[in-house]
């Protein structure tokens, strides 16, 4: 089965049902479909051949929706890019894919002009939102450009022919990697499946389950709530953000959401509110937490505010898309655990030596089995090889997830610590590296090092000590400025603090273990 | 005039790390202009409470009233009476 067969089964089934609401716009399965049906008409038209990448760089809207079902319809593989992604990175994601078309709004046109600019496999560009004569001057010559209703208009809404079969590259997904350049992570269509299913079958998902989602489309966790609602049949409320709390608290209760995604950030920020604790969330079915363990201190707020509210409380990571759920009649025992394999999933922890650990209490490296482990990262075999490797069995390639947990007597999973410096922030992965660049493009820098910190909002947050070159008058809001510039919202560092200098291995080698 | 300034100053400060002083146009979306996200809101809410001596309620907490430099100035403006 194909990924767009989701939506295609969902449209033949349910033709009128409403899936999608925006601000503003709301939309059945059968306008999704024939949208998406005919956006990849004009995709193939701009050059887009079977097993191309397609780029998509939109905020949270209908569009964004549309445009990851139409690049799959085309036969193509899609990246959601985060849309706070600055111009450089952009560049990077797209040169490195050699992504041939580029679907994008007026609005983020800033940051994408350099890429379009500069991916020579670009052949097609789609800009949602209106253009202007200065964004099609920076077009350059052979590299169509089309607003978005221009590159729909007259397309057929029957779906286009298709060559996929499923273990072609649905998706790439791009993440923070230690070496400071993100990764793509290659997903077929069959291990996107396999995790959709394995993920509604244990959340109990039904047709009635209305999901109210804030999380970007970038990130593997909000895209998932769009694929598994056109799997289950449900709708999905989509909004860019979680900036306005009451507003989706709103959201929640007029659209009688039944299921509402978090990340513990979104649960700090729903503790501080004053007055939730009045409302009425009788409707709402459950809340699902990931990306971050959720504190035992937010479970219990949570437990609060929303008493007759299931929580799940998972553990995940983009390589294999989900791990772990921890079943909610064990939330009160176990609080602090995140459970087991889900369904079709197995999952076990190995020694120094790749040795399986069957003892309670022993730490160990998370190995995961199963048909959702992704097949590697993008044209990178040796960052490959070290996470993807022969499992209990020589002939099937496991996933060494680089996190270490100790499990109870029952085989229940606790996270202890991650293998590398990976700085978890808004439950977002933070690549010290990739921060520490940053600064040291800064011409007076000298020396940079970046570390997590706790922070009750963050999970953590983002340091930077740094050492310029004497005389130097930057200031720390001067870098704090410049990392604005060139990193993604959640990359901000919250902190920096200029050193004289900072401690050493006896290599030379900065060495943060004495940071913080 | 006060209230104004006082805002904008921090807003240049915490989101804008002082240099875009002049970029800020007083009915630009923060949110549509990617100046503030949902931990940056918490910071502004922080602020004028402590500033301005008002507490916001939950409710109020919304675009109408957060969204921009001109509709904070109301806001505080209407809170403080």
């Amino acid at each position: 089965m194909l990924v767009q067969e989701l939506l295609e089964r969902s449209a033949a089934a349910t033709p009128g049902r409403e899936a999608l609401v925006c601000p503003g716009r709301r939309l059945t399965f059968a306008e999704i479909d024939a949208e998406a049906n005919r956006l990849a008409h004009a995709l193939r038209r701009g050059g887009v051949r079977y097993g191309d990448r397609v780029a998509v760089l939109i905020d949270n809207s209908p569009e964004t929706v549309i445009s990851v079902w139409a690049a799959l319809k085309a036969d193509a593989t899609f990246l959601v890019i985060n849309p706070t992604t600055k111009s450089a990175k952009i560049s990077y994601i797209l040169g490195n894919c050699r992504a041939s078309a580029l679907i994008t709004h007026s609005a983020r046109w800033r940051n994408a002009a350099a890429a379009v600019a500069s991916t020579p496999s670009l052949k097609t560009v789609i800009c949602a939102g209106k253009s202007t004569p200065a964004i099609r001057d920076g077009v350059p010559g052979g590299v169509s450009f089309l607003e978005w209703r221009e590159a729909l208009g007259g397309m057929p809404e029957t779906r286009p022919e298709r060559k996929s079969i499923d273990i072609d590259l649905a998706a790439l997904i791009y993440t923070s990697g230690s070496t400071g350049n993100p990764k793509g992570v290659m997903l077929t269509h069959q291990n996107i499946i396999s995790a959709s299913t394995s993920i509604t079958t244990y959340l109990e998902n039904r047709a009635d389950d209305i999901i109210m989602s804030v999380l970007p489309l970038s990130f593997d966790y909000g895209l998932y709530q769009i694929l598994m609602a056109a799997q289950f049949g449900g709708k999905v409320i989509l909004e860019k953000s979680f900036t306005y709390p009451y507003q989706i608290i709103n959201l929640i209760k007029d659209e009688k959401a039944t299921g509402f995604p978090i990340v513990p950030t979104i649960s700090a920020i729903l503790l501080q509110m004053k007055d939730l604790g009045s409302e009425d969330f009788s409707g709402l079915r459950y809340i699902s937490n990931t990306a971050a363990a959720l504190p035992v201190s937010h479970i219990r707020g949570l437990q609060k505010i929303f008493p007759s509210t299931t929580i799940y409380s998972m553990y995940g990571l983009t390589e294999c898309k989900r791990v772990s759920y921890l079943p909610p009649d064990q939330l009160d025992r176990r609080p602090d655990s995140v459970g087991k394999g889900m369904p079709n999933e197995q999952v076990y922890l190995v020694d120094e030596n790749n040795g399986i650990i069957t003892e309670a209490g022993v730490i160990g490296e998370l190995v995961v089995r199963g048909a959702n482990v992704m097949k590697g990262y993008w044209e990178l075999p040796k960052e490959t090889s070290e996470r993807l490797r022969p499992g209990i069995h020589p002939w099937e390639q496991s996933l060494y997830t680089g996190d270490l947990f100790r499990m109870d007597e029952e085989g229940y999973l606790y996270f202890v610590s991650r293998k590398d410096d990976i700085i978890k922030s808004r439950g977002e992965k933070v690549s010290p590296k990739e921060v520490a660049n940053a600064i040291y493009a800064i011409e007076d820098v000298v020396e940079a090092a970046v570390i997590g910190v706790p922070d009750d909002v963050l999970g953590e947050a983002v340091k930077a000590f740094v050492v310029l070159r004497e005389g130097s008058k930057i200031t720390e809001q001067d870098i704090l400025a410049h990392c604005s510039k060139n990193l993604e919202d959640f990359m901000m560092p919250k902190f920096v603090e200029l050193r004289k200098s900072l401690p050493k291995t006896t290599t030379g080698k900065i060495t943060t273990k004495n940071l913080q | 005039m006060e209230i104004r300034e006082k805002i904008k100053g921090f807003i240049v400060e915490n989101f804008l790390f002082g240099t875009d002083d002049a970029s800020l146009g007083d009915d630009d979306s923060f949110l549509e202009s990617g100046i503030i996200d949902s931990t940056g809101v918490l910071e502004v809410v922080g602020f004028i409470e402590d500033e301005f001596g008002i507490e916001v309620l939950d409710e109020e907490l919304v675009p109408d009233n957060f969204d921009s430099l001109s509709k904070l100035v109301a806001y505080v403006a209407k809170k403080k009476g």
